[in-house]
């Protein structure tokens, strides 16, 4: 993949487009896929300016930045603030992960009560400042795109950043994984085995993993762009799922998708543990 | 950085503490060289997984926790492995031990290699961060990344994906890896060991500052090899307990300035230390030849207390890591069920590896059925950070004479002696100088 900068881009300053990397509430696992693209590092810091990364460097370079990304979810009171600074001085504001693009897995406080789980954590809930819902970045800001995953792939990421040094949009398919398993020629786990797999409803980019390693899918990119949950809740019914475990496939690190959030919510226990009715985004 | 020099008080603020893993702060108040207050503060957001895995099923929390951090996933898959299989009374057999050790080495490598080279070494040879180094020092950088590929490509091969493996489970692996495989793999684990050792002699010519850590040190000790996956506890003091006793000795207590919990060790007020130097200094015995001939190159004794030279100890594990890993590799055989069936059952069960950074513990309560009642994760980076904070103090009384600048590199540097994992743990660390 060529990352190669385009030296001028109209109403922009010449020299390689610069690249500032913000984290929010998150595990580090997405923006450690930039620093996981090990053959293409020395190349990509090249073709871009790594303006604002902390993770990988002390130097800072004053915004405006022409591409951020942003991992993580909001989930604080500052952090709704700084979000805003932050898009204020992104040219491109990108998410990168389920964090970012979906509320990621910290959404489970959405459909629970937050003074319950912080008191099952922490002797002294008063010192935290938290709020009652992890939310994506775009319910906030204005995004330019959503990069999906938990954690995200790698090669897409070196495309969404390609495209963006391009000027162009990212070539990422919003199709199922079922495709990347008849791609790969990985036999249908649910199919073959009876094994319960979210495939169907769950957008490519990983490249088919799970089945690949005989288990099925469990949706961490997220609901694909047409996906029927209501179908396939049905054949994990068939396949031996009780309701509350099909409540909690779709209730894991894409909770709050709303494609998700809605199907897990038709499965819950009337007074099911950790459960609310209003709960959702 | 700004610098208000006032009568009895000047403060000292660099905004972001940079190449740690998330970010966080630290506050340090002294006056005519003496430390009146010490804190790292923690910002990370809570996410609250003990929590959210309460009424979750008991075959959730090795993907679950695996989301605490993207820079050990293996590490909160493997203890919590444990800790569920002890609940329910399960065994797993060697095959499966080897394979857990297999792709955790993985984890070691990648983990250890980018702290060395992309978040450390900068501050010994004077530069930013690691693209800067790579202009002076390209040679450097390819090796550190060509070693953390070799990590990644181990996890990708045995675990599915270096970040959040897709292949651990509850009783073993989804899918054994086969020898062919893994074999396919030995070349760059070959080249890997032979850059590791570069890599101590490298790291063995750093300028160290002198600083000597009175604290106790504690790591798990198995019954042989080096502890990576598994083992007993054991203390610099001579104590030794079952991870099944760890609340009996381990207590975690709230401060204000953190959203990670503090942890004390049987009481003592004193700070205690997990992680490489403490490993190595309770293990040294336990190294494979190679690893310790390169530990005692590099003028490492026995016992490592100079927290500035963890360096060059994590760099003698990634010797020992790519050494167990052909070895593993050398010996795999394929046929084995990749996992046992673990049925639920009530009751307690208790976990530990050593993660890159330190011994990270996990306890979980079951009911009959498998619905977690209870969950407790005691991460290394919250049992290190009384550590830290002494350590700063000891710095800052040690070194007051220094300027400005140069002082608060050098706390910079003693906080990322320990790879701090923040996302383990924090979220914004302002690093604030107090004098006073």
């Amino acid at each position: 993949m060529s990352i190669a900068p385009e030296t001028t881009r109209p109403g922009h300053r010449r020299g390689p487009p610069t690249l500032a990397v913000w984290k929010f509430a998150s595990c580090d696992g997405c923006q450690l896929t930039l620093l996981n693209c090990e053959d293409e590092l020395l190349a990509l810091a090249g073709a871009v300016r790594i303006a604002y990364f902390p993770e990988a460097t002390r130097g800072v370079v004053e915004g405006p930045y022409d591409v951020s990304l942003v991992e993580g979810s909001i989930t604080t009171p500052e952090d709704l603030e700084r979000i805003q600074q932050v898009r204020q001085v992104s040219r491109r504001l990108v998410t990168i992960g389920a964090c970012a693009t979906a509320g990621g897995i910290q959404a489970l406080r959405n459909f629970g009560d937050v003074a319950e789980f912080r008191s099952v954590v922490y002797a002294h809930p008063e010192y935290l400042s938290t709020l009652s819902r992890s939310t994506p970045i775009s319910a906030h800001v204005s995004v330019d795109f959503e990069l999906r995953g938990c954690p995200v792939d790698k090669t897409q990421l070196l495309e969404v950043l390609a495209a963006a040094v391009q000027d162009r949009a990212p070539r990422i398919p919003s199709h199922s994984v079922c495709v990347e398993c008849k791609r790969r020629g990985t036999v249908c786990v649910t199919v073959a085995h009876g094994t319960p797999c979210l495939g169907p409803v769950t957008q490519a980019g990983c490249g088919a993993l799970c089945p690949a390693f005989e288990r099925g899918c469990y949706g961490c990119f997220g609901p694909q762009d047409t996906p029927n949950a209501a179908a396939v809740a049905v054949r994990l019914g068939e396949l031996g799922m009780a309701e509350a475990e099909v409540m909690r496939v779709f209730r894991t690190f894409n909770a709050a998708a709303e494609p998700f959030r809605q199907e897990s919510e038709r499965h819950e226990p009337v007074a099911g543990p950790g459960t609310r009715r209003e709960a959702g985004r | 950085m700004t610098d208000e020099p006032t009568d009895d008080r000047r403060v000292l603020t660099v905004g972001t503490l940079a190449r740690v893993e998330g970010e966080g702060g630290m506050h340090v108040e002294y006056r005519d060289g003496r430390v009146t207050d010490v804190q790292l503060r923690i910002y990370e957001p809570p996410r609250f997984f003990e929590a959210f895995l309460r009424g979750r099923s008991y075959t959730e929390p090795p993907d679950v926790t695996a989301r605490i951090c993207g820079i050990c996933p293996v590490a909160y898959q493997t203890s919590s492995c444990w800790a569920l299989e002890d609940a329910c009374g399960v065994s797993v057999p060697d095959a499966v031990r080897r394979a857990r050790r297999l792709l955790y080495c993985g984890e070691w490598i990648e983990s250890h290699s980018l702290h060395i080279y992309l978040l450390h070494a900068p501050d010994f040879l004077g530069y930013d961060g690691a693209i800067e180094m790579a202009a002076d020092h390209r040679g450097l950088v390819e090796r550190g990344l060509r070693m953390k590929k070799a990590g990644n490509d181990l996890l990708d091969v045995v675990g599915g994906r270096s970040v959040h493996p897709v292949n651990v489970r509850l009783g073993g692996f989804y899918r054994m890896p086969l020898r062919r495989e893994l074999l396919a793999l030995r070349p760059r684990l070959e080249q890997g060991l032979e850059d590791a050792l570069a890599t101590v002699a490298l790291v063995a010519g750093f300028d160290f500052p002198e600083l000597e850590q009175p604290y106790e040190y504690l790591s798990l000790r198995p019954e042989t090899g080096y502890p990576i996956e598994d083992g007993r506890v054991v203390t610099s003091s001579g104590t030794s307990f079952d991870v099944r006793d760890f609340t009996r000795h381990i207590e975690e207590f709230h401060v204000e300035h953190s959203n990670a919990l503090h942890a004390r060790l049987d009481g003592s007020p004193e700070p205690y230390v997990v992680g490489p130097l403490a490993r190595y200094s309770l293990n040294a015995d336990r190294l494979s030849d190679t690893a310790r001939r390169a530990a005692a190159d590099a003028g490492l004794g026995a016992v490592c207390r100079n927290p500035f030279r963890s360096i060059v100890v994590r760099a003698v594990e990634v010797v020992e890591a790519f050494h167990e890993a052909l070895r593993l590799v050398d010996e795999w055989q394929d046929g084995h069920d990749p996992s046992v069936p673990v049925p639920p059952r009530a009751g307690e069960g208790f976990g530990a590896s050593e993660a890159p950074r330190g011994t990270l513990f996990h306890r979980y309560v079951l009911d009959d059925e498998g619905v977690i009642q209870d969950a407790q994760i005691v991460p290394p980076t919250s049992q290190n950070q009384p550590s830290v904070e002494a350590d700063l103090r000891t710095l800052v009384q040690a070194w007051h004479g220094l300027d400005h600048a140069a002082l608060t590199h050098r706390c910079e540097q003693a906080i990322r002696n320990y790879d701090p994992c923040i996302s383990c743990a924090t979220h914004f660390l302002d690093l604030t100088v107090e004098n006073r």
